[in-house]
């Protein structure tokens, strides 16, 4: 893995962020929306273990910080389908067009 | 004895009165909110009685000087000019203050009788009380603002007390008219108040008297030099200060506002419209009058012609009202305008001074006779629940007292001796003859005329119809002749109707303080008597019992009486001049730039920002999504920043 | 070039194309497919890296946690076979330029910049490592966060659950 230079890696992290992006833009379904947040998390957890290991190997840091963000991304996964859940149970829809009552 | 004192009581005790009922009043003291009233008047017209008594009978010397007995600078606003209060006493204000504390006195007592079961009772008295303190102010005053602001005090006063039934529509609109027409006169007032004081540099009376007065004095010529549309700044002052008097006094033609003012209670009228707050123009023309004689002889012949035309054309017009309280109201306008036209012909000092001690002399025998006029009236209105003529007649059995001290009235009014009115009305004529012929003739006309319309009311109320009224009289609504509270007052003014005439005026009011022997010529009396008589007898022809000739008559005159009816449809001029005219000329072009040009800045700015917000609105979309984007456009260029910046 | 690398290349391109097949695919069920691919194609991407622990967690947390939540949420919201509704073409334009700046922008900046390692050490991330820089009483441990949390599990639990049960308003 030693010949694979760190800007790769990045690269690869980076578009993947801005596929998650990218899809949390425009999905319209908050279900899909909330995939592409995963997506975008997963890309920072990338580049957190590969800073840690060609930067810092004296350190476990990014690692550490990697396993809290999939915590909290576990929790806040669950909590966005409680959301899409009970938002889906009061309008029977789960179209984020839909959800537009911020402006009233 | 301090005297001071005394005098300060004579207004502050209405004032405090007015403040106790006008803030406990209706709820506490409603019943015994009369006596209250009554008592502290009483009070004052006792201290007036003897502050005149101490004025003008233990006063030792030649000549009646004012004197300012209290003063305080109030608005300070250069070395000269200031703003004070104060109560100054010279002969008029001292007489003036006798007239409205006994008027006063005299309405409150009847109104005790008049106004009782009345569910305002207490504001009634209230209002009474603040214009009896106003019209004290007013006359005691030291200064020209002063009088002003007791001026808009009393004006105000009167539209309250006009709009007391403020639940009847005609109330409202009259008491709105006096106020309107009373104030925009009020306004010329103020303005000459402000020429005369910018020349004379003062506002204060004595001073500005003898600053405008002495030949030799800068300020004279200054206010003569400066000239405007052809006149001088002086002449402009005082006729925009007689303006505001003409307003008040319901001098032709701004005395649209007076007949209308009867919507109040009669007692109010006796006492405001006829007796005190109506003279104040009078007044005010009588405490500038040296200016007026001395320095301004054509604005005095203004005051002349006003008061003439108003007093023949008020006795042509109450000749044709039915209204019994409108018939006195153009009375009163008439003999107003003989008060004025009495000062017109006057000039300063000795003998000249016959019109102004006359017009004075008049002032104070007409508050009597016409007070006890209105009261009277007041009785017969109480009794029969109307105003007009034609629902009264036959009613000397059954209100004689009412009876006898309207006739008391009437003859002094129509200057028959020995009634107070013949001995002021002849001086006055006396006056005319000595002064100018024409005027003279206007007079006497007038006179005949006054004394056959009186007679028509007084035949057409107590006379005329006589069995008509039976049901009236025994009707459970009916009053009878009213209270003793009512009666007493009649007696009182009936005494003064007939002795007032007998006291030597020219002793106590003149134009120049120096005493003036008012001459009595049998010759001179026998026209003015003859016209009067003859005008009674008239009347009695045409009204002592019910009969067709007036109607005869009325058919012949035809236009002409129709003209009068209509009072010569002033009201209408008036009308097309307000609201053809005015309203055309410049309240559509205010109206046009108010909607267009200061309402369309408004509506311009509002849609130019309604129009912007509509622009940004569509950010506020209330979509996750869009903010989203905002959002990561946001991180995107603060990322941007940092990079090239912190680097 | 080292086999090391070639999976890596190779891993890269599944996760980028299963990651695109995921924002862009009509059908929910089937994005929840292709995400559950892209997620476990960065846990081979961890084991290629040779970080083993995360790579476990990953599979562990994410494909059966997260993404089975998901395709449990699809199924409660009930529209799995339905085609999902294209995005607005205005806001698919803008997104579209946004995203795509960022990322030119991005691995613009990332091609100029250079990497200066700090240490020439081995990476050694073994689970004990891990264990003890969680869990122990050494003054560099995370052990606080780590509390912390496990705290906010513990509330987004108990907040999910109270919101996924609250009743439905009363009809009127």
């Amino acid at each position: 893995m030693s010949g694979v230079p760190l800007t790769h890696i990045i690269i690869v992290s980076s578009l993947l962020f801005f596929i998650g992006a990218y899809g949390f833009l425009t999905r319209r379904n908050l279900i899909a929306m909330l995939m592409s947040v995963e997506l975008m998390l997963n890309s920072v957890n990338i580049n957190f273990i590969a800073f840690n290991k060609y930067l810092f190997p004296d350190n476990l840091d990014g690692l550490v910080y990697t396993i809290f963000i999939i915590a909290i991304a576990a929790a806040e996964a669950a909590v966005a389908i409680a959301i899409i859940i009970n938002l889906f149970r009061n309008t029977r829809s789960i179209d984020a067009e839909d959800a537009d009552q911020l402006k009233n | 004895m301090n005297l001071p004192m005394n005098l300060l009581l004579i207004p502050l005790l209405p004032f405090a009165t007015f403040l106790l009922l006008g803030i406990f009043g209706r709820k506490y003291l409603s019943p015994v909110a009369g006596i209250i009233g009554t008592t502290s008047l009483l009070v004052s017209a006792i201290l007036s009685l003897q502050a005149a008594y101490s004025y003008f009978i233990q006063h030792t010397g030649e000549v009646y000087t004012s004197i300012v007995a209290w003063k305080m600078t109030w608005l300070p606003f250069s070395q000269d000019v200031s703003i004070d209060i104060g109560f100054m006493l010279d002969p008029i204000s001292v007489m003036m203050l006798v007239v409205v504390t006994v008027v006063s006195l005299m309405v409150h007592l009847y109104s005790l009788g008049y106004m009782k079961g009345e569910d305002r009772f207490a504001t009634y008295y209230a209002f009474l009380s603040l214009f009896t303190f106003s019209m004290l102010g007013l006359v005691v005053s030291v200064n020209i603002f002063q009088i002003y602001m007791f001026w808009e005090l009393v004006g105000v006063s009167s539209f309250l007390l006009i709009g007391f039934y403020f639940d009847k529509p005609s109330a409202v609109a009259a008491s709105k008219k006096a106020f309107i027409v009373t104030r925009f006169a009020d306004l010329g007032f103020l303005i000459g108040i402000l020429i005369l004081s910018y020349h004379a540099h003062t506002l204060d009376f004595p001073t500005l008297i003898q600053r405008l007065t002495a030949s030799d004095s800068t300020y004279l010529t200054s206010a003569i030099g400066s000239s405007f549309l052809g006149f001088s700044a002086l002449t402009w002052g005082l006729v925009l200060v007689f303006m505001g008097g003409a307003g008040k006094s319901a001098i032709f033609p701004l005395h649209i506002w007076l007949p209308d003012a009867m919507e109040g209670p009669t007692p109010v009228s006796a006492l405001i419209h006829a007796a005190t707050m109506v003279v104040a123009g009078v007044f005010l023309v009588a405490r500038l009058f040296p200016i007026y004689a001395i320095s301004c002889p054509g604005a005095l012949e203004l005051v002349m012609w006003t008061g003439a035309i108003s007093a023949m054309f008020a006795a042509i017009i109450a000749c044709t009202q039915t209204d019994i309280k409108r018939v006195l109201a153009y009375s009163t306008m008439s003999q107003i305008g003989y008060m004025m036209f009495a000062l017109g012909v006057a000039g300063y000092g000795g003998e000249n001074g016959l019109g102004f001690t006359a017009s004075m002399f008049h002032l104070f025998t007409h508050a009597f006779f016409k007070a006890l006029l209105f009261l009277g009236a007041g009785a017969v209105i109480h009794m029969i629940h109307s105003n007009e003529m034609k629902d009264m007649g036959g009613l000397r059995k059954s209100m004689p007292i009412t009876h006898i001290t309207f006739l008391i009235a009437c003859l002094a009014i129509a200057g028959i001796p020995p009634f107070a009115g013949f001995f002021s009305k002849e001086e006055i004529l006396s006056a005319a003859w000595n002064a100018n012929k024409a005027i003279y003739y206007i007079a006497l006309i007038t006179a005949g005329i006054t004394a056959f319309y009186m007679f028509r009311l007084y035949y057409n109320i107590f006379w005329s119809k006589e069995a008509k009224h039976d049901s009236h009289i025994h009707d459970e609504h009916s009053h009878g002749e009213g209270t003793l509270t009512m009666k007493i007052p009649l007696l009182i003014l009936s005494i003064g109707a007939i002795g007032a005439g007998f006291i030597p005026f020219g002793n106590f009011v003149s134009s120049d303080g120096h005493h003036l022997h008012l001459p009595f010529e049998i010759a001179n009396a026998i026209m003015p008597i003859g016209v009067a008589i003859a005008g009674i007898l008239m009347a009695t022809a045409l009204y002592k019992k019910e009969n067709d000739k007036s109607d005869k008559i009325v058919a012949a005159l035809g236009g002409i009486y129709k003209g009068a009816y209509h009072k010569f449809y002033i009201d209408e001029i008036y009308l097309f001049v307000t609201k053809k005219i005015l309203f055309n000329l410049i309240g559509r072009p205010a109206a046009w730039i108010d909607k267009n040009i200061v309402d369309g800045a408004m509506n311009g700015i509002a849609s130019l920002v309604m129009w912007k917000a509509n622009l940004i609105k569509s950010i506020q979309s209330g979509k996750v999504q869009d903010y989203a984007l905002y959002f990561y456009i946001g991180v995107f260029g603060l990322a941007i920043l940092a990079i090239y910046l912190v680097k | 070039m080292e086999t090391s690398a070639l999976s890596f290349y190779l891993i890269s391109a599944f996760i980028l194309i299963t990651g695109l097949l995921t924002v862009f695919t009509k059908k929910l069920f089937r994005a929840a497919i292709w995400l559950l691919s892209s997620l476990i194609g960065i846990a081979a991407l961890y084991f290629v890296m040779e970080v083993d622990f995360a790579a476990a967690v990953q599979i562990i947390v994410y494909v059966g946690g997260i993404v089975v939540l998901i395709i449990f949420s699809i199924f409660l919201t009930n529209n799995e076979g339905v085609s999902m509704p294209a995005p607005l073409s205005k806001r698919k334009i803008f997104s579209a330029i946004a995203v795509l700046c960022g990322a030119g922008y991005t691995v613009m900046l990332l091609d100029q910049h250079v990497w200066m390692a700090h240490s020439a050490n081995a990476y050694d991330p073994s689970v004990k490592k891990i264990g003890y820089l969680l869990v122990s009483n050494s003054p560099d441990s995370y052990v606080l966060p780590f509390e912390v949390v496990s705290i906010l599990l513990l509330a987004a639990m108990i907040g999910a659950i109270v919101i996924a049960i609250k009743a439905r308003p009363e009809e009127k």
